[in-house]
């Protein structure tokens, strides 16, 4: 087993304040590997896409622990969760891409998050990862001219640009038919065997599962579920 | 664009890429920030034109020493006029040599066919051509014959051409003021805000127009001052030989420009126009925050993505500021040019001196890059929506 990279102890999250307060996670315990791939499953409203948002910096961890790249998030301020989300790929399930951007501008932001750099430079990387992709020919399309999977293929690209640390992925598959959704997935697996990229991914979709590492299931905001996926031989750590 | 964009920013230009991907809301903001260009220099060039029509009088005077009447005497046409012991009495400081009384007056010229103009007259002795601008000095000898002229060819409201050959030999007769004169040459003044036209007569001709007035009471006295004389200390030293309060000494320049201040800050028409400025850059910075704002607004989900990845909020300023300059910086072109053709128009339909100047134009220039600033800056209060967890 290789050390944790996301480290969840007795996490609670409420959303509001006072008695309008709703209480979405409840004593989430978590640990996930470097280089794993784990699904995160679940009914609508079972907390999972909030845990995500949570590990991914992208709320404010307000009671428990959470431990990111060996940074706690509970009590971090903006500019460490900044910093830190620097280190990681978002994938949403509404791509998100900039409409005004062409595939190669809307992957090089990827790049440009980082400051200034070599432009040539960045657009050979966006080129080099969009053809990997199989959109080496749509480079100058904007997003309105690219079909729902190109467009999720573009945000892919977009978020592995710039070689994160872990991925964070909200159904990243459901806008690809089938053989894209699964190249996708393999290279996720592919960057964590190679570089040692961390993917986490709420997904419903059950061609993937195969591929997993490990499957947590929510439910009314409690991990109710968490065992290794048949890409795993062998069991993970139990919840700390 | 885009390349070298990227090169002067060192990241994508966003923000032009942005607003160039709506063509018709960026023309429509470029044709807003253009209206609102051609507000203020429509107001800066009446304002500027008014200045100028109030200077004209005084460069045609040598720039030494003016004596006004203490009563109303911030403008050159209104002041009362001033007993003309004055002038003697000045005469007594060594480093003053010479002087020469003004007389000044209004009277309407109705020159056939309903058109009529207020003429302002100038009263001058015919002989005392060194107080005047170099190029009066001749002309002037031409008016020592009774009941002569040199009008204004650009004089509003009349056709002057058949004015533009009058000579000494050839005289042009006219009528005002119920007595006929002969124009014996042109001057070149023009009109402004508070008359049609200046024509200059000899002192005694003056009389004859205006019998109320009395050679004893000049509107104004000009002072010649010795060579490398000091118009600061003589001017101090010359009040003390007065009794209090009777008279105000200026130099020329400085008569001009305190006038020129006080119509530009406390008379109506000035101050008309400075707010029709500021309503003019108020009306700019509404139209560019409307633009912006709705711009933050359409890529909220955008920007969020982009607060998920780790952009900073500078780069978000950087955005909406690039933004801001880009529709300044092309808006303004259309505005300068219209407004050019304002100046033109109005200049040609009215003879008032308004034209374009090179520090108008760019004052207004940055101006309008300032206020479109201060429009990106307004239209960043919406960036505070753009939440990255609402995007899962």
């Amino acid at each position: 087993m290789t050390e944790p990279v996301i480290t969840v102890r007795h996490l609670d999250h409420f959303f509001g304040e006072g008695e309008a307060s709703k209480q979405a996670l409840f004593d989430v315990n978590l640990a996930v590997e470097r280089g794993s791939l784990t699904i995160l499953m679940g009914p609508s409203g079972s907390g999972k896409t909030t845990l995500l948002t949570l590990m991914g910096c992208l709320r404010e961890v307000g009671s428990g622990s959470v431990m990111l790249l060996e940074h706690e998030l509970c009590g971090a301020d903006e500019a460490l969760r900044v910093d830190l989300r620097r280190r990681l790929g978002f994938v949403f399930q509404a791509h998100n891409l900039h409409d005004s951007l062409t595939a190669r501008q809307n992957v090089m932001m990827g790049l440009q998050v980082h400051g200034r750099g070599d432009p040539a430079r960045h657009a050979r990387a966006a080129d080099h990862l969009l053809g990997l992709l199989g959109l080496g020919e749509r480079l100058h399309y904007l997003p309105g001219n690219l079909s729902g999977g190109q467009k999720q293929r573009v945000a892919i690209a977009r978020a592995l640009v710039s070689n994160p640390d872990i991925i964070f992925a909200d159904e990243p598959t459901a806008a690809l038919d089938k053989v894209s959704g699964m190249a996708a997935v393999q290279l996720f697996k592919e960057l964590g065997r190679t570089r040692g990229t961390t993917t986490v991914m709420v997904t419903h979709d059950p061609r993937i599962l195969d591929l997993a590492d490990r499957i947590v299931t929510l439910e009314d905001g409690r991990i109710v579920r968490d065992h290794p996926g048949p890409a795993r031989n062998e069991p993970l750590a139990a919840p700390v | 664009m885009t390349a070298f964009l990227a090169r002067l920013l060192g990241r994508l230009p966003v923000g032009y890429l942005q607003l160039t991907h709506n063509p018709g809301r960026l023309l429509a903001a470029l044709a807003g920030v253009a209206f609102a260009n051609v507000l203020v220099f429509v107001q800066l060039g009446l304002a500027g034109s008014m200045a100028e029509s109030v200077a004209i009088p005084y460069r045609l005077f040598q720039p030494d020493l003016l004596i006004l009447s203490p009563v109303e005497s911030e403008t050159l046409t209104d002041a009362a006029t001033l007993p003309r012991q004055r002038l003697f009495q000045a005469l007594v400081h060594p480093d003053v040599p010479g002087g020469t009384p003004i007389y000044m007056g209004r009277s309407t010229w109705i020159s056939g066919h309903d058109a009529s103009s207020s003429i302002q007259f100038f009263g001058l002795a015919s002989d005392a051509g060194s107080f005047f601008h170099d190029a009066l000095a001749a002309p002037l000898v031409s008016l020592s014959l009774s009941d002569t002229a040199l009008v204004d060819t650009l004089t509003r409201f009349v056709d002057m051409r058949s004015f533009v050959g009058a000579t000494p030999d050839a005289p042009v007769p006219f009528e005002i003021q119920n007595r006929q004169l002969g124009a014996v040459g042109n001057v070149s003044i023009g009109g402004g805000f508070g008359g049609d036209g200046v024509f200059l007569v000899s002192d005694q001709t003056f009389f004859h127009l205006f019998p109320q007035r009395s050679s004893a009471t000049p509107s104004h006295i000009l002072l010649a001052l010795a060579p490398g004389a000091d118009p600061e200390r003589v001017a101090a030293e010359l009040v003390q030989l007065y009794p209090p309060d009777t008279v105000r000494i200026r130099a020329v320049t400085d008569a001009m420009a305190q006038e020129v201040r006080y119509q530009m800050t406390e008379r109506p028409t000035g101050l008309i126009f400075a707010f029709g400025v500021v309503i003019g850059m108020v009306v700019g910075i509404v139209i560019a925050y409307q633009v912006l704002s709705a711009d933050v607004a359409d890529h909220l989900r955008e920007y969020a993505t982009f607060k998920a990845m780790g952009f900073r909020q500078g780069f978000f300023i950087g955005i909406i500021l690039e933004e801001a300059i880009i529709l300044a910086a092309i808006g303004f072109w259309p505005g300068l040019a219209f407004s050019a053709l304002f100046y033109q128009t109005l200049a040609y339909l009215t003879n008032i001196p308004i034209f374009m100047t090179p520090e108008r134009a760019v004052a207004v220039f940055v101006g309008t890059i300032l206020a479109c600033a201060l429009s990106g800056i307004l239209a960043m209060r919406k960036l505070a929506a753009a939440q990255p967890a609402d995007l899962f």
